[in-house]
């Protein structure tokens, strides 16, 4: 089990040095001179601000230094928690930024990935079980994994929203009102957050349904199963063995599904100006706020890589073969 | 297996179906399966839009051609947008693109997962270490974010750039599978007889390993077509599309941008989107079904 | 009689049409026999052992008759038949291997399986059996992955004999293991019947030489028909029909030199079971092979217990 954890360990440190090192090199790899363009694309009328602007980039990215010098500052900047200073909430540092819009993309990315794997699973295995259900959760599960996330945003944003006006369709708030902790603020949180949510969640669920019922199958089929059927053990055994060995690998796939999640999130987020990471990187995009961008970049990554750790603890925690000492689990 | 086998000894060994026959039966099964025939229709009809609509709508999609905000008519069959565009020339011009977008990044997703898997699971040892570890480590990096960085410091982005980066970020999940599989089959005897007499790893992988799985490797393909078109076009929505052209996920992008849902506009977001769905979830609906076809055991179900 | 199996007939339904892999045996296997069943691969050997027990989804019954201590078996029917699967017909699969549930302990796995059918868990009777076979009693605290593989075989010979059935089907038990371990696998099948876990069995394989050490009886099958049954030593030394013949040559004897005398296959392959050839199916592939082969032969008692389909006999 140590060896198991400490080759995952080993996988994402590698890959945050991967993801930094990325981040650091695109600047200096694209062609032109990237101070003077950031500042130029930079619509800050502020001469103020142009001049810190250039000040501060030309001090972050050291071009009259050593190459190797400029990566370790880098890496220095980092570990002080410095982003740098956003362009578009100029003269907000990037962490700070990025720190208010973290908690309304959590908000909406836990409850639809952990809501969608559960129904999901839970529909693919009813799916697995009568043919009736297979026929509708199937091609329903297909056309759900083939949306685009903005796509069905849009379609609930506009049905709710716009067409019976039942539903708010911007913001992570009422416009009208300041956080506070009363009951109506917190009512209006949930309202602006259900939209985002409910289209996070179906297109998240297809796949898992998809996923289960597959997998399910292949267990079902699998020669344990055969066995207890030959000695005469009733369905109900038999499924619930093959729906405890098929949850296994769904539990791997939602590690490998969190990237594509999460992208789900960034461009649902934009449909709806929900204020998280995602209409964060739009205005970062807009604004040529590159500072805010690979900032919001590089907590993604971790964000990830945490969420990673905590499915192989899970993992091992479910998987009685991890515990038991040996290695179940080949990621 | 030490084991003397009679049975294998006496029936004098077949040398494996001749490729002929078993093509042969794969069509035969192919052209009876239902989910195959659906899902293949959808991408064909759209691959025809694509190829043969920017010629028929010859109004070009990004120019201001008619009247601002028109439903659909007669003349603009989709109607236009805010600015007069005609949708239904972005709609072919970006049905096109979506194509393009998803042969490229999907065939060189597929190419660097292949090579990476065959050389993993062919060599094994260090060199089966180190890719692994950056297969995994590619894997767990989340895609999109990495492409926004790259495009958004890309001034000029085209679509085969698009392409160009979409495959290099999403082949990871398709070395895995495949070095898995070369690994089982890099003992099996006609691998072992080749590389007895002295046939180079690359023949042996191209010759022996890779048309043992050629089905397998098709279907990665198609896979990989519909998530490149699915990744395409939520960089696109973010802006970070292709600035020489439209495609689907650029009308969505404008819609959204411009009030088209507020607007009551939904000809302007309502076909790009169903677009790509039907076009991605025919290419997953074809794939069971191919998988159907390939695999004896699932077919006779 | 224990069992008593007549004109059984199983097909495949395939696209294509039915695969006619059991096409009218008829054999019976009295008390305290064991039955070695033997044949190419596609013969029907396995077929018929699953269609004493579980049939597949594919699978269907055509005909025929399955007697078991004189009660009906309705193998058609996989509902009916459950009542009569594990107590009363057993099976040791070809995938002892995988045949466990490898997210379970294997003790826990056990005491399920026998609760869901009605019966509670005799802890003595267990550790007794797993002494026999030599296996440790942790095993039982243990998931199948920390087994060996000859751990495995053992184990799942001791769950699948455990409520005492009438009938075992050993299917292909031996083909993956190595020869001292076959022996050892035969020794305690034999054990198993001594000791009355077991009252009679059919015991599957490819392997003519194996059968002979443990069988009493062997069965060969070829095409989905029976070619010849006879006491084991009847079918090893004075076999009558061509294909057995062939079939016993083929093996390889201790001490001959191959370089001397050649090891002779049967050229040919074996019939399509989709459309075969009416008349005798070994026709095409028979040196003796006349005009009347063209009918089909039936199984004649040539003598006492040995029984022959073949025009030649």
């Amino acid at each position: 089990m140590r060896q198991y954890f400490g080759r995952k360990l080993l996988i994402y440190a590698l890959t945050f040095f991967v993801a930094v090192t990325v981040n650091w090199m695109i600047p200096r790899f694209m062609p032109g001179d990237p101070v003077a363009s950031m500042v130029a694309r930079a619509r800050i009328s502020d001469p103020e601000a142009v001049a810190a602007m250039q000040q501060y980039y030309s001090n972050l990215f050291g071009f009259d230094q050593p190459i190797l010098a400029q990566y370790f500052n880098f890496w220095g900047a980092l570990f002080a928690g410095n982003f740098g200073i956003s362009i578009w909430a100029y003269p907000l540092p990037v962490a700070d930024v990025i720190m208010d819009a973290v908690p309304y993309s959590l908000g909406l990315l836990i409850p639809s990935i952990l809501l969608s794997w559960f129904v999901g699973n839970w529909a693919g295995a009813l799916a697995a079980r009568r043919k009736i259900l297979d026929n509708t959760v199937l091609p329903v599960g297909y056309v759900l994994t083939a949306m685009p996330y903005m796509w069905i945003a849009i379609l609930l944003c506009w049905g709710f929203g716009v067409v019976f006006q039942v539903l708010p369709v911007a913001g992570g708030y009422s416009f009208a009102m300041q956080p506070n902790l009363s009951w109506e603020f917190v009512g209006s949180l949930f309202q602006h957050w259900l939209l985002p949510f409910v289209s996070l969640f179906l297109v998240a669920l297809g796949g898992w349904a998809i996923g289960m019922r597959n997998m399910i199958i292949y267990e079902l089929e699998a020669d344990y199963s055969n066995y207890l059927a030959a000695l005469g053990a009733p369905h109900r055994l038999i499924r619930r063995y093959a729906f405890r060995n098929a949850v296994l690998p769904q539990i791997t796939g939602l590690a490998l599904q969190l990237g594509v999640l999460v992208a789900g999130a960034l461009v649902t987020e934009i449909v709806f100006s929900y204020p998280g990471l995602g209409s964060l990187i739009l205005k970062a995009i807009q604004n040529q706020d590159f500072f805010l961008l690979q900032g919001t970049f590089l907590f993604i990554v971790l964000g990830v890589l945490i969420a990673n750790f905590v499915i192989d603890v899970v993992y091992v925690i479910v998987d009685p073969r991890t515990r038991a000492g040996m290695t179940g689990a080949t990621t | 297996m030490t084991t003397t086998d009679p049975i294998t000894a006496i029936t004098a060994p077949d040398p494996g179906t001749p490729p002929v026959t078993v093509r042969r039966e794969a069509l035969y099964f192919a052209v009876r399966n239902g989910k195959l025939l659906l899902g293949a229709g959808i991408v064909a009809i759209f691959l025809l839009i694509g190829i043969i609509g920017p010629f028929l709508v010859d109004r070009p999609p990004m120019e201001y051609v008619g009247q601002p905000m028109m439903p659909p008519d007669g003349e603009y069959w989709l109607g236009t947008t805010t600015f007069g565009q005609d949708v239904l020339a972005q709609f072919v011009h970006g049905v096109r693109n979506a194509f393009v977008v998803g042969l490229l990044a999907g065939g060189l997703a597929a190419l660097i997962g292949m090579v990476i898997g065959f050389v993993a699971g062919y060599r094994g040892g260090l060199v089966d270490e180190i890719l692994n570890m950056l297969t995994n480590v590619v894997l767990v990096i989340p895609t999109l974010a990495v492409l926004l960085i790259i495009n958004a410091y890309l001034g000029i982005r085209s679509v085969g750039m698009q392409a160009l980066f979409i495959g290099l970020t999403s082949w990871p999940w398709v070395a895995r599978a495949i070095r898995a599989q070369t690994f089982s089959l890099r003992s099996r005897d006609f691998v072992d007889l080749a590389r007895l007499s002295g046939v180079r790893t690359g023949k042996i992988i191209l010759r022996e390993i890779a048309p043992n799985m050629s089905s397998y490797l098709f279907m990665t393909f198609i896979l990989l077509f519909g998530s490149s078109i699915l990744i395409a076009s939520s960089l696109d929505f973010i802006g970070l599309g292709p600035t020489d052209g439209v495609s689907l996920g650029v009308m969505l992008n404008h819609a959204n941008q411009w009030s088209a849902l507020h607007l009551g506009m939904w000809w302007w977001f309502v076909p790009p989107g169903a677009a790509i769905t039907a076009i991605v979830g025919a290419l997953y609906v074809a794939n069971v079904g191919l998988d159907e076809v390939f695999n004896p055991k699932l077919r006779e179900l | 009689m224990t069992l008593s199996v007549q004109d059984l007939r199983v097909y495949y339904r395939t696209l294509r049409g039915d695969v006619k892999a059991l096409d009218g045996v008829s054999f019976d296997v009295a008390d305290g026999e064991i039955l070695g069943l033997a044949g190419e691969s596609g013969c029907g050997k396995t077929t018929l052992g699953k269609a004493l027990i579980r049939m597949d989804g594919r699978m269907k019954l055509v005909g025929g008759q399955v007697e078991l201590d004189g009660e009906n078996l309705p193998i058609g029917d996989t509902v009916k038949m459950n009542p009569f699967r594990f107590t009363e017909v057993s099976i040791i699969p070809q995938y002892s291997m995988s045949a466990m549930n490898p997210t379970r302990k294997i003790g826990r796995m056990v005491r399920e399986l026998l609760d869901s059918r009605g019966v509670t868990v005799d802890t003595d009777e267990l550790h007794r059996r797993l002494d026999l076979v030599e296996l440790s009693r942790d095993v039982l605290t243990k998931y199948p992955l920390e087994l060996s593989g000859g751990m495995k075989q053992r184990m799942v010979m001791v769950i699948s004999t455990l409520l005492n059935p009438s009938l075992l089907i050993a299917d292909e038990i031996t083909s993956a293991l190595d020869v001292s371990t076959q022996k050892a696998v035969v020794t305690t099948l034999k054990g198993f019947r001594e000791l009355g876990f077991v009252k009679s069995m059919i015991f599957i394989t490819h392997d003519i030489s194996l059968t002979n050490q443990l069988a009493d009886t062997i069965m060969v099958m070829y095409a989905g028909k029976l070619a010849e049954k006879a006491p084991a030593d009847t079918i090893v030394n004075r076999a009558r029909h061509p294909y057995t013949q062939l079939l016993i040559s083929s093996l390889p004897e201790v001490g001959v030199r191959y370089a001397e005398k050649k090891l002779t296959g049967i050229p040919g392959n074996p019939p399509s079971l989709l459309n075969p050839p009416v008349g005798c199916r070994f026709q095409d592939r028979c040196p003796l092979a006349f005009d009347k082969c063209r009918e089909e032969p039936p199984a004649v008692e040539v003598e006492k217990d040995h029984f022959v389909a073949c025009w030649k006999a």
